[in-house]
């Protein structure tokens, strides 16, 4: 392969550093309205009354909407497939408020400061309601939806907004008979994206009264249907355009900000502006979905696992956007990674007064981790056996069928879940070279500050089986050129560059020959969006099958023009025996002008009821000091097997970008509520993302595989290393210092309880 | 107010609007590579060059700059050709979603300036204030170095 594998710069990346105007608030808008939202202090209430006269009274305010102003629709705010697993239980704006931070009203004025004025002079009268900040109490806490109005609550009356259920074979008997039972129960936070842009939403009017919205969203063609669902507004009236965005990682599959704009504009027929602060992004956007996870295992004598049983406990804070599929995404890819006959499942995901969560990279599978790597650690230190054997002993293997994969499914049966590609074990023999295993662990460890070493292993997804789907279409032009639109959404990822890559690849030209315009719903064809790791597999897929047939039709009319049965494609020729020849550009040019004139141009689609693993595993080399309970990673090592790597230099840039982010969980980010449930750290001073001196040592590495079910052999890359760091990080503590800290995230105070 | 300063090798004199910060002012004159992301100092997404020191736009208030000499990536690239940081941020893969890539360039050709050959330790000091949620530094780290 000429381009695959190989180094490819980004076709975006001129543009981005020389900062030319391609995000979505780089444009100048005339006539321009800002929006402000009234976020509401208290964590339950019914809105008594909401008086605005004062705000109106300011100058340069032109609207404030509240809940009267609204329909009473009910829907979901997850950019999911259609129709969505999520519950509908979210309003645009209601007459109750569960959360601090909960949309109260709209302020509508001629500039940010005038429409924060407004805010301030608008007067709420509010009648709290006993609030619940506990996900161990939703179920027997006061009920915080109505139980007319929304759907798709699992039990509305015991703030259950999903549930799960899953067994294979049968795990009481089997733990009864097991040599080896295990049971720990574990705990992640509150966790934030962080994506430096923040949401950000413009829409306007176009020359004929079409609304356009030109947002940060991962989900374009989601945007569209939602906001023509929410606000009665003909779906053909509307065009979505994703330019390009500042990070997402899951935070921007949301539709918060696209349906508020839309409805301004609509009402005052302005352009307007809707983004959210930094604060508003720490308490009224989507974090990370806490979860409780209670693992009970069962192994025989030779250590083989005979019995799973997992418990969840989701808290969805008080809306359920994702409730069901990341708790399912939890389950089904901790559960898929090991082989097990005996396996149970009760997943339920809860209502809190907390803010609201959704989906963040990995979609749950980080929650299932760190609690499964950390007791498969635990077991291997109980059993006294090597925790890399124990895996390597246990992990599922080429061929395999996994019956519980597909029993979980997306929150519900699924597709067959068969292993076509693993390189697991040569992920963890080559992380456990680079890391220096051995030698660390033959380390005795005396002083104060002491040096550990652990491990995790993780797969995921490549796309949602069954539900994702990506379609491209490829136009030729007389230069040899080719217009790749794709409705994949690129934010940051470099999806634009691996499709023009597969392109390229496919009709054997150069990667600058074709033209990539991406996520535009007036324009490109539909893609379910960016999320699920379905980039390259789904929509990489549509983009091969729409180059094969356009590199068809370019052979085919070739061998037209030389007069022949019979010829070949050669980099960017079509070459007949004996050597009569044609180029694309010749070929192109006679097929427009002069010969049976034609458009070159294909189309095609890809969903896929597979949705290969890829599989990494993670090591951590860390020190603790036992003065101070400060944990220090000095190096990570992340060894994964994507199969065909299609772009080195960016499948790279994902594991290194994936690692702070759960380092980060591990060890310094995690949302604080005060007893009222207002957020405390709502800054990046007091919520401390990892900064370039926080950086450990980093070493990636791909392991060779080839995934018959993807596009040249791929597999996906961008949530994969997210789900190891944690775990093996919280390993490496208990290596150092004796310390198993089970919730997340690993604070010196914890460390240091456990040394004293 | 009218105040006097140089923006990108350009003499500019204006009115300014009192709490007016540069940050807005930049973005208001279509200066987009400078950006919004917190507006309290703490992303490093809105860095200029003040006088050749890489400071956070959103915490300076217009009427401080008079005199001052403004820098951003406007300045560091025509049609044709691209600063060796842009470069090799570019060459690198030092760049994914990009949003933060100016402020990172600027910081690095402040530190660049004083310093023609940095060691790591003090490459990410000098990236310390830049957050970046997609690349973990790795890249642009190397980025600089080169």
């Amino acid at each position: 392969m000429k381009i695959i594998g190989k180094k490819t710069i980004r076709v975006d990346g001129e543009s981005l550093v020389k900062g030319k105007p391609v995000f979505a608030d780089d444009i100048k808008l005339n006539d321009l309205l800002y929006i402000k939202i009234l976020h509401s202090p208290i964590a339950h209430a019914k809105i008594k009354n909401i008086d605005s006269s004062k705000a109106m009274g300011i100058d340069g305010v032109v609207a404030v909407y509240t809940h009267k102003d609204f329909n009473k629709h009910y829907y979901t705010t997850a950019g999911q497939g259609y129709p969505e697993p999520s519950p509908r239980d979210y309003r645009i704006l209601d007459d109750t408020v569960r959360y601090v931070g909960d949309n109260v009203a709209f302020a509508v004025a001629e500039s940010v400061d005038i429409a924060e004025k407004a805010l301030e002079a608008i007067k709420v009268d509010y009648e709290e309601s006993p609030a619940n900040f506990d996900d161990t109490k939703a179920m027997n806490s006061p009920q915080m939806h109505p139980s007319d109005g929304p759907t798709g609550i699992f039990n509305v009356k015991k703030n259950i907004a999903a549930n799960l259920r899953a067994e294979v074979g049968n795990t009481k008997e089997a733990l009864a008979k097991a040599d080896f039972v295990f049971s720990k129960e574990y705990s992640t936070p509150f966790v934030q994206h962080a994506h430096i842009e923040p949401h950000i939403t413009l829409t306007w009017l176009d020359e004929n009264g079409r609304l356009v919205i030109r947002t940060a969203t991962q989900v374009p063609f989601h945007v569209r249907r939602i906001v023509a669902e929410v606000l009665d507004f003909p779906l053909r009236k509307i065009r979505v355009i994703k330019p390009r965005v500042g990070g997402a990682f899951g935070g921007k599959q949301e539709i918060m900000t696209e349906e508020i704009c839309s409805a301004v504009t609509l009402k005052t027929g302005r352009p307007t502006r809707l983004e959210l602060t930094r604060k508003e992004e720490f308490y009224a956007s989507r974090s990370r979905h806490p979860q409780k996870v209670k693992f009970t295992f069962g192994l025989n004598k030779k250590n083989e696992f005979e019995a799973m049983e997992m418990d969840i406990l989701e808290n969805c804070g008080a809306y359920g956007p994702h409730a069901l599929t990341v708790m399912s995404v939890t389950a089904q890819k901790a559960l898929s990674l090991y082989r097990c006959p005996n396996i149970k499942l009760e997943a339920n995901a809860v209502y809190t007064n907390l803010s609201i969560a959704g989906a963040y990279r990995g979609y749950g599978a980080p929650q299932g981790f760190f609690p499964l790597e950390s007791i498969i650690d635990e077991m291997a230190n109980e059993l006294n056996i090597d925790p890399i054997e124990l895996r390597k002993k246990n992990h599922v293997q080429l061929g395999d069928d996994i019956p519980i994969g597909k029993i979980i499914g997306e929150g519900g049966e699924g597709f067959p879940v068969i292993v076509r590609s693993m390189g697991l074990t040569e992920c963890l023999d080559e992380g456990k070279k680079l890391i220096g295993w051995n030698k660390i662990k033959s380390e005795k460890q005396k002083g104060i500050v002491r040096r550990g070493v652990g491990v995790a292993a993780a797969g995921q997804g490549s796309g949602i089986p069954g539900i994702d789907m990506g379609a491209a279409f490829i136009k030729m032009n007389e230069d040899a050129s080719f217009n790749l639109l794709v409705g994949a959404t690129d934010l940051g990822t470099g999806s634009d560059t691996m499709l023009a890559q597969i392109a390229a690849e496919t009709l054997e030209v150069s990667v600058d020959s074709i033209i990539v315009y991406s996520s535009d719903t007036d324009y490109t064809p539909f893609d379910t969006g960016a999320y699920a790791s379905s980039g390259t597999y789904i929509s990489g897929t549509a983009v091969k099958k729409a180059a094969e047939k356009v590199k068809a039709q370019i052979l085919d009319i070739g061998m037209k023009i030389l007069g022949v049965k019979k010829a070949e494609i050669r980099n960017g020729w079509v070459i007949a025996e004996g050597g009569k020849k044609i180029s694309y550009s010749d070929i192109c040019t006679k097929a427009m002008y002069t010969d049976e004139q034609q458009q070159i141009m294909a189309e095609a689609s890809h969903m896929s009821y597979d949705s290969p693993s890829p599989y990494n595993a993670t090591f951590a080399d860390v020190s603790v000091d036992t003065e101070t309970g400060i944990v220090k990673v000095n190096k990570i090592v992340s060894v994964t097997d994507i199969g065909q790597v299609i772009n080195p230099q960016m499948s790279e840039g994902q594991v290194e970008g994936a690692i702070p982010q759960s380092l980060g969980m591990a060890l310094t980010e995690f949302m604080i509520f005060d007893e009222k449930g207002a957020p405390i750290n709502t800054d990046f001073n007091n919520y401390h993302i990892y900064t370039a001196i926080d950086m450990p040592e980093i070493v990636t590495k791909f392991v060779n595989t080839h995934e018959p079910t993807g596009p040249y052999g791929a597999k996906a890359v961008a949530e994969i290393p997210i789900n190891g760091p944690a775990p093996a990080v919280a390993n490496a503590v208990f290596n150092a210092v004796g310390v198993r800290i089970r919730n997340l995230p690993i604070t010196p105070e914890k460390v240091l309880s456990k040394i004293l | 107010m009218k105040i006097k300063f140089i923006l990108n090798n350009k003499t500019i004199e204006t009115d300014i609007k009192p709490g007016q910060t540069l940050l807005e002012y930049l973005r208001e004159n279509e200066i987009y590579s400078v950006k919004y992301g917190c507006d309290n100092g703490e992303c490093g997404a809105c860095t200029v060059l003040v006088n050749g020191k890489a400071q956070n736009s959103c915490l300076i208030l217009m009427h401080t700059i008079n005199n001052c000499k403004i820098e951003t990536v406007e300045s560091f690239s025509d049609h044709e050709s691209l600063h060796p940081l842009q470069k090799s941020f570019l060459d690198e893969g030092a760049v994914q979603c990009g949003y933060c890539s100016p402020g990172m360039i600027l910081s690095a050709e402040a530190l660049l300036r004083n310093n023609v050959n940095p060691n790591e330790d003090e490459i990410k000091d000098a990236l310390a204030g830049n957050l970046c949620r997609c690349t973990g530094y790795v890249k642009p780290i190397k980025a600089v170095q080169k």
